[in-house]
């Protein structure tokens, strides 16, 4: 029972980390760049939420759409004032833009909020329910089917869409879709403010249970790289499996080997992926 | 340029006569020692242009093998310097052998993710003093505990390896490795297409400079007789490492020295003035700074001042 128990935790997180994860997903594969502040703007949804709760005693649909918007729209303005121009510039410039914005993100929200951890207050979501003999909070449970039918929405939209053809035709070949009479600037720019909205999203939907602290997004944004280099890179149906099996595994080494190690154990997976199957497990580079 | 050298080798030997004050010689000795790890860092990160981001993982064994030869076999701390720099090697060569064949951003993050497992470990671990921290020989046994109660001790100790590793740097450039490298940086394809072997020659670097930033890490440790996890694998290190380089200008030889001379003092500074504060303060500013060089002038500083020389060049032609 306690191991159902344990797959089911794994999984509803893991739903989770496959929707921030096809944000980090979506951007590398379009225009090969980073973002890593990827983790911390999941960590500015989760505060968008807890100052939504206190400040206004928003409800859990109204601080997640407040979450999404404010994101996206942080995605887009990081895009055209930073990403734009970094993009052409030298590899260190690359990647110590993003860098640098997580600092700079993480220290601001740090300074207002210090490092003590703070919880949303109660009743915003809360209870649990009992089912198949074991038990399941409502936050997990709602954040977990969410999650999910988010991301396979961000994968029928990039698929199935007008829109989503517009924005891969722009990764396969800026050259070729310009042609075709598409923007790429504004592509890219939507681009990053729909991966920016998922991670705000996400950030949002585990508010609800998780331990809010400014620092959390460094993790984050490992976890979504491991889950990404897992997916094979670009891949939101990949991002959405190796999401699901991180979580399961740091379920299960929190339950088997000790809560401390849940990270060390995705962090050394991590390692051994890079040296076993780089290309990802559903990748073909 | 011969000169130049000359003049700062007098102006760095001379440097302790002009500070007098303990405080402001422990703030000379620290940008000495900033300046050795930022070198170390533009080693892999400036000349073979691998932005590795975890570094403190290297800094931190360094510091770590001295102190807990002292707990444990009450030795001389020293002894732990090549047992940390081995240590440092084979972690460079587990991270390096499979990303370097990959895009840059892999080893950006496993980089981040080996310094934080590592970190995690330690904090975690009874026999390194778990989340205390290890502490040295309360006073010097002999004089190989390197106990000093100034700090300008140690300042030499830090010019002597700044020395080494501009030395080091400096003797690559020249080389054949140095010529790979650029070409390396200047368009992998076309490197690797006249022969050169990209990965194994950005493997040498991050060795290079692995081994180079876990001798500091030891040095210092042993200066200050304590280390404890957050202060030698966190974040803060690997960051200041980079920016260091960045800010002076990743890829040349002074560059490193110029972030560190310009930012150890300001950042003492500001946790003096604000204490506690003040470390996410630096950060902050840090974040910032590395943001708009980024954006606008990834060569760092000593790039400007080539520009204004320049630009000061052409004016005087036209006059």
């Amino acid at each position: 029972m306690i191991a159902l128990q344990v797959v089911v935790g794994g999984l509803l997180l893991g739903a989770v980390y496959a929707l921030f994860s096809s944000g980090l997903t979506l951007i590398w594969g379009m225009m090969n760049v980073v973002n890593f502040a990827h983790g911390d703007f999941v960590m500015l949804g989760m505060y968008i939420a807890y100052l939504a709760v206190v400040a206004l005693h928003a409800g859990p649909l109204v601080f997640t759409l407040l979450a999404a918007l404010t994101l996206s729209i942080l995605g887009a303005v990081v895009y055209y004032l930073l990403i734009r121009q970094v993009m052409r510039g030298p590899m260190l410039a690359q990647i110590l833009s993003t860098f640098g914005l997580a600092l700079l993100i993480r220290y601001t929200v740090f300074w207002f909020f210090s490092a003590t951890f703070v919880t949303l207050p109660g009743s915003a979501l809360g209870g649990s329910i009992k089912l198949g003999g074991i038990l399941i909070g409502i936050p997990q449970l709602v954040a977990g089917i969410l999650a999910m039918g988010l991301t396979i929405g961000m994968h029928l939209l990039l698929t199935r869409t007008t829109l989503g053809s517009q924005i891969l035709a722009v990764s396969e070949d800026r050259q070729a879709a310009m042609l075709m009479g598409i923007r790429p600037d504004r592509m890219q720019a939507l681009a990053w403010g729909l991966a920016s909205a998922s991670a705000g999203v996400a950030g949002a939907l585990i508010a609800t249970f998780y331990y809010l602290t400014p620092t959390v997004g460094e993790s984050l944004v490992l976890i979504a790289f491991v889950v990404v280099c897992f997916g094979g890179f670009g891949s939101v149906p990949g991002a959405m499996l190796a999401g699901l099996i991180i979580g399961l595994i740091q379920a299960a080494s929190a339950y088997y080997i000790g809560p401390v190690y849940k990270d060390v154990v995705v962090f050394a997976l991590f390692v051994a992926i890079l040296w076993v199957r780089p290309q990802g497990l559903l990748g073909t580079v | 340029m011969r000169r130049g050298w000359l003049a700062l080798g007098v102006v760095l030997l001379a440097a302790p006569l002009a500070f007098q004050d303990p405080f402001y010689e422990r703030t000379i000795a620290l940008v000495l020692l900033w300046a050795v790890l930022a070198s170390a860092w533009n080693i892999v990160g400036g000349y073979a242009g691998q932005v590795a981001i975890g570094h403190a993982v290297f800094f931190g064994v360094g510091a770590y093998l001295p102190l807990l030869v002292y707990t444990h076999w009450q030795g001389v701390p020293l002894l732990g310097i090549p047992v940390g720099i081995a240590i440092s090697v084979g972690i460079a060569v587990l991270i390096g052998v499979p990303t370097f064949r990959l895009h840059g951003h892999y080893l950006s993050m496993a980089t981040i993710a080996v310094a934080e497992l590592i970190r995690l470990l330690v904090t975690n671990w009874e026999f390194v003093g778990a989340a205390r921290g290890l502490g040295g020989p309360a006073s010097g046994r002999t004089i190989w505990d390197l106990s000093y109660r100034s700090s300008i001790p140690y300042y030499y100790i830090f010019l002597a390896l700044f020395a080494l590793v501009l030395g080091f740097t400096s003797w690559m450039e020249q080389s054949r490795m140095g010529y790979y490298l650029r070409a390396i940086k200047a368009g992998q394809r076309a490197a690797r297409s006249l022969g050169v072997s990209a990965p194994r020659y950005k493997l040498y670097a991050m060795i290079a400079s692995a081994a180079f930033t876990s001798l500091a890490g030891s040095l210092y440790a042993v200066m200050l007789g304590f280390v404890d996890p957050d202060s030698v694998f966190g974040i803060m290190v690997s960051v200041q490492m980079v920016i260091m380089a960045a800010l002076g200008g990743a890829g040349t030889l002074i560059g490193p020295l110029v972030g560190a001379a310009l930012l150890i003092p300001l950042q003492t500074f500001a946790n003096s003035l604000f204490g506690g504060q003040g470390n996410g303060l630096t950060f902050i500013l840090y974040g910032g700074i590395i943001i708009l060089l980024s954006r606008f002038e990834p060569g760092g500083i000593l790039e400007i001042w080539n520009h204004y020389l320049a630009r000061k060049a052409r004016k005087g032609r036209t006059e």
